[in-house]
């Protein structure tokens, strides 16, 4: 069954035309990747997909609803979590807030209800909490909770924020470069881990990536573009040998693990 | 009504041209610095007391029997003022913000900071001089040249030749000298600047003796044209002058300057169709109105973030 | 015995209240010092509210003085009708002693009125941030200020009077000093529910604008919605203290809601350091006794004040107490003070 479904997606910026035309049918619990040059529309399509854009043309369709035009935290609160290519934590907030603040859309009580301390806010306020510190054990957290993010290693940050998007319980995760900046041996961790979150939570993820091992690792389906346009897509066996792909990836000549 | 138009048009071009002036000293250190420089209308003020007393010194024991030219001592007058009010600009920079930029302080600090002194300036003000107003020395003769009723004195021609001048001298500083491409670089980035070998800290003082300097002009000018001076003249006129800035799109020279004028023009059109009482009231919701609509200004360019 | 420790600090604040208002009632504090005190109560809710915005949400409102002008009014006029004998409706429109129960719905009805003028800032604020939007606020500060100043209704710049005749008619059904009590409670109830507001995960939502507004958007948080929310509830209080402001005084002129008075706020809530509560609180009480010790120095005090607090600037960049509470300082307070 198809849950992301993107028709004919165009968008511009003044003169510039930053995606054209991009398709995508993504199926439930599949691993999709997005690849290409820097600048070729990569980001953008994360950020019309989670609502910061309104397309120029195309429609979105997640989960049989049409989103595209709906806010930000519309969208969220429909069941697609993301983060970012730079680590955007709130930093001065522990991470146990970071985790918290997430149940936004689904708070169940009021301002009044803040300020006079209803009987549901204290119910909720508890379960709040009870689950984001079950989902820090999860994710190997649990000593972290009281930390500031800006007091922590950056492979720890990005474990956080990826821990922090489940939290809003997506039914489809954006993942924005999540080995940008990890070092070789955080990024075999981060491989494993998010073949796990895949499969423990029971979830479909879309990634963007630069390096090749992560991509080629997880993804079942792959798309290519360059300068907003899909170039190529298919398994990674097949993106692989697309010399298209490697000359617009690499140039000419090259490896495409290099 | 056509010379009451036009007579219209020449109110507000010299009223405006002081509110582009001092627009431009705000724009000026904000274009740098990113600070709201709150106390910089409050120089003005102290720019026209200064002029006011200087000329006063002179007529008292230089000038003692009269029979100068009025356009002598102006000429006089407005270097030693300038200098003056550069050094008080410099002393702010130096006493009051550097110290407080150099520590990290968050940049909204630096901003109450600004406002306090220029409470300080006022209220110094109002101890040493009292609560009454003083008059301002009339050193030019005034002369109205009047063609088919609309009257025009050599003193709004006067300001209004100097806000034109001092636009123009600016905008060749900032777009053509090398301090001034040391300017808009430190409103680029100010971490990467210091490591280009520019000396931040000279930039910004020169920034300041600009501001301080238009300031002055400003003040005498401001003198000399309405010739009653009190300790919160600059307040006023400052907050306007500052909102003037922002509409036109503050950071850019040429926005600020419009912006000042616009609001010149905006007062100066209600008080001659409606009444002055409304004057503060319609003229801060036009310009209200204009920030909502296009929150950057005129010429302001967007900040996007970046996601 | 252990439930007693844990809220100490709750009962003393009780305590105090009563010692108070005991003193005053039976004359042993004179008018003077009740005159003072509430005065402390007023710049308590007036900083603490405007510390909603510049302290937790982070932006920088600078017109605070105009929704305090707003609250002022409408529950000045709103009082004076109903309750005395008055130039705009003639006779009282309710009996005055009718006014010891509806004083404070008076002032509650200011403050609405204030947080719907807070629709003038929140609104631009959906598109603009920092300096753009202080400078609206700005803007709004005159334009009420100018609005009010060319009401001939409520006196123009003469300013309106008579609030002390609805003192007066409270104190001829039972004399307790009214005014005092209301001021403290409205001051304490301030700062308790401010403080249940941030500290809630709704609440925290403004903190977390202040941090990234973006990733605050993506993690379901309506911003607009926050924002919204922050600005009306801190404009609202800022109109409750106006309210009582012009009570306390019993003249209100639109000349005493300029710049000024926002600038009060302002160092009261920079003073104390963004983000802490409880600085906002100590703030507000040492600057307005400042005020009132510095009084004999006239005008030379409005010159005195901005030069201690640009030394303070100096040596504490962060303000008082930066973004932390009293408890942050010395834990050992912890144990006399649990918050739920």
């Amino acid at each position: 069954m198809s849950l992301l479904k993107i028709t004919n997606l165009v968008q511009r910026f003044g003169g510039l035309t930053a995606v054209s035309g991009y398709q995508a049918d993504i199926k439930e619990g599949s691993l999709n990747g997005l690849i290409g040059p820097n600048g070729a529309g990569k980001t953008t399509i994360f950020n019309l997909i989670s609502g910061f854009y309104v397309p120029t043309e195309g429609t979105i369709e997640f989960d049989g609803t049409l989103i595209n035009g709906k806010k930000p935290h519309e969208v969220t609160a429909l069941g697609i979590g993301r983060t970012f290519q730079n680590i955007r934590l709130w930093h001065d907030m522990t991470v146990l807030d970071n985790i918290r603040l997430s149940q936004h859309y689904h708070l169940q009580y009021s301002l009044a209800g803040a300020l006079f301390r209803s009987k549901q806010y204290y119910k909720r306020e508890r379960e709040i909490k009870e689950e984001a510190l079950k989902l820090l054990d999860i994710f190997g957290l649990k000593k972290e909770a009281d930390e500031f993010p800006k007091n922590l290693p950056y492979g720890v940050q990005r474990r956080v924020e990826i821990a922090r998007a489940l939290s809003v319980q997506p039914k489809l995760l954006l993942l924005d470069e999540p080995a940008a900046g990890l070092s070789s041996a955080d990024v075999k961790e981060l491989i494993d881990h998010i073949k796990w979150i895949h499969k423990n939570f029971d979830i479909t993820i879309l990634m963007i990536e630069h390096q090749m091992q992560v991509i080629m690792n997880l993804c079942e389906d792959i798309k290519v573009l360059d300068f907003g346009k899909t170039i190529a897509e298919g398994s990674p066996e097949e993106i692989q040998k697309n010399p298209q792909v490697i000359k617009a990836y690499l140039g000419d000549e090259g490896d495409i693990y290099a | 009504m056509f010379t009451s138009f036009f007579q219209n048009i020449i109110n507000a071009l010299q009223w405006g041209s002081f509110y582009s002036m001092i627009a431009l000293g705000y724009c000026l250190v904000y274009g740098v610095l990113r600070l709201i420089n709150f106390a910089h209308g409050d120089i003005f003020m102290v720019a026209a007391y200064l002029g006011f007393i200087f000329i006063t010194f002179l007529f008292k024991y230089i000038f003692v029997g009269g029979g100068v030219s009025g356009w002598l001592i102006l000429a006089i007058t407005l270097p030693v003022v300038m200098f003056f009010t550069s050094v008080l600009g410099v002393f702010i920079e130096r006493v009051a913000y550097r110290p407080l930029r150099e520590k990290g302080a968050h940049r909204l600090y630096v901003v109450i900071t600004a406002l306090m002194v220029g409470l300080i300036l006022e209220n110094g003000n109002l101890a040493l001089f009292g609560a009454s107003s003083r008059k301002f020395p009339a050193i030019i003769h005034r002369s109205v040249i009047s063609f088919s009723g609309v009257h025009i004195t050599n003193l709004k021609v006067l300001v209004i030749i100097a806000a034109f001048v001092t636009f123009a001298f600016l905008q060749a500083i900032v777009n053509k000298t090398k301090i001034g491409m040391a300017m808009r670089a430190i409103s680029y980035d100010k971490f990467a600047i210091p490591l280009m070998g520019i000396p931040v800290n000279k930039v910004i003082v020169f920034t300041f003796i600009l501001g301080s300097s238009l300031a002055a002009v400003a003040g005498v000018l401001f003198g000399m044209s309405y010739p009653v001076l009190n300790p919160y003249m600059g307040m006023i006129i400052g907050w306007k002058a500052f909102i003037a800035a922002v509409v036109g799109g503050i950071g850019d020279i040429k926005g600020a300057f419009l912006g000042g004028f616009l609001l010149g023009f905006i007062e100066i059109l209600i008080v001659s169709f409606f009444s002055s009482n409304l004057k503060d009231l319609i003229s801060f919701l036009i310009l209200l109105i204009i920030l909502v609509i296009k929150p950057t200004g005129f010429y302001g360019v967007a900040k996007s973030t970046k996601i | 015995m252990d439930k007693i420790r844990q809220n100490l600090f709750i009962y003393s604040v009780g305590v105090l209240f009563i010692i108070i208002l005991v003193l005053a009632a039976a004359g042993v504090i004179d008018l003077y010092i009740q005159t003072v005190i509430m005065f402390i109560g007023v710049n308590i809710i007036f900083a603490s509210s405007l510390s909603i915005v510049n302290g937790y949400m982070g932006e920088f409102s600078c017109g605070h003085a105009g929704f305090m002008a707003v609250g002022a009014y409408v529950s000045s006029v709103l009082s004076v009708t109903l309750f005395t004998a008055n130039k705009l409706t003639g006779a009282p429109l309710l009996p005055p002693s009718l006014s010891v129960v509806l004083f404070p719905v008076v002032i509650l009805i200011g403050g609405i009125v204030a947080a719907i003028a807070g629709l003038l800032v929140a609104v631009p604020s959906f598109k603009t941030r920092d300096d753009y939007l202080a400078i609206i606020t700005i803007a709004v500060n005159f334009i009420i200020v100018t609005l009010i100043n060319n009401m001939a209704v409520v006196g123009g710049s003469r300013g309106f009077m008579g609030m002390k005749k609805v003192l007066y008619a409270m104190k001829d059904v039972v004399p307790f000093p009214y005014i005092l009590f209301w001021v403290m409670t409205f001051a304490i109830l301030t700062v308790f529910i401010i403080r249940r507001f941030v500290s809630s995960v709704y609440g925290k939502g403004i903190i977390a604008i202040k941090q990234d507004e973006v990733a605050a958007e993506i993690m379901s948080i309506n911003t607009n919605r926050m924002k919204l929310v922050a600005f009306m509830f801190s404009s609202g209080l800022a109109g409750i203290s106006g309210g009582l402001f012009a009570h306390v005084i019993g003249y209100v002129n639109p000349g005493s809601f300029s710049i000024l008075k926002s600038t009060e706020a302002l160092v009261m809530v920079y003073m104390a350091g963004m983000g802490s509560l409880g600085g906002s609180v100590i703030s507000a009480i040492l600057f307005t006794i400042l005020l009132e010790l510095l009084r004999p120095f006239q005008i030379l005090k409005w010159v005195i004040i901005p030069l201690l607090l640009i030394l303070l600037m100096q040596f504490r960049p962060e303000g008082l107490m930066g973004d932390k509470e009293l408890p942050d300082f010395f834990p050992k307070l912890k144990k006399y003070y649990k918050f739920k």
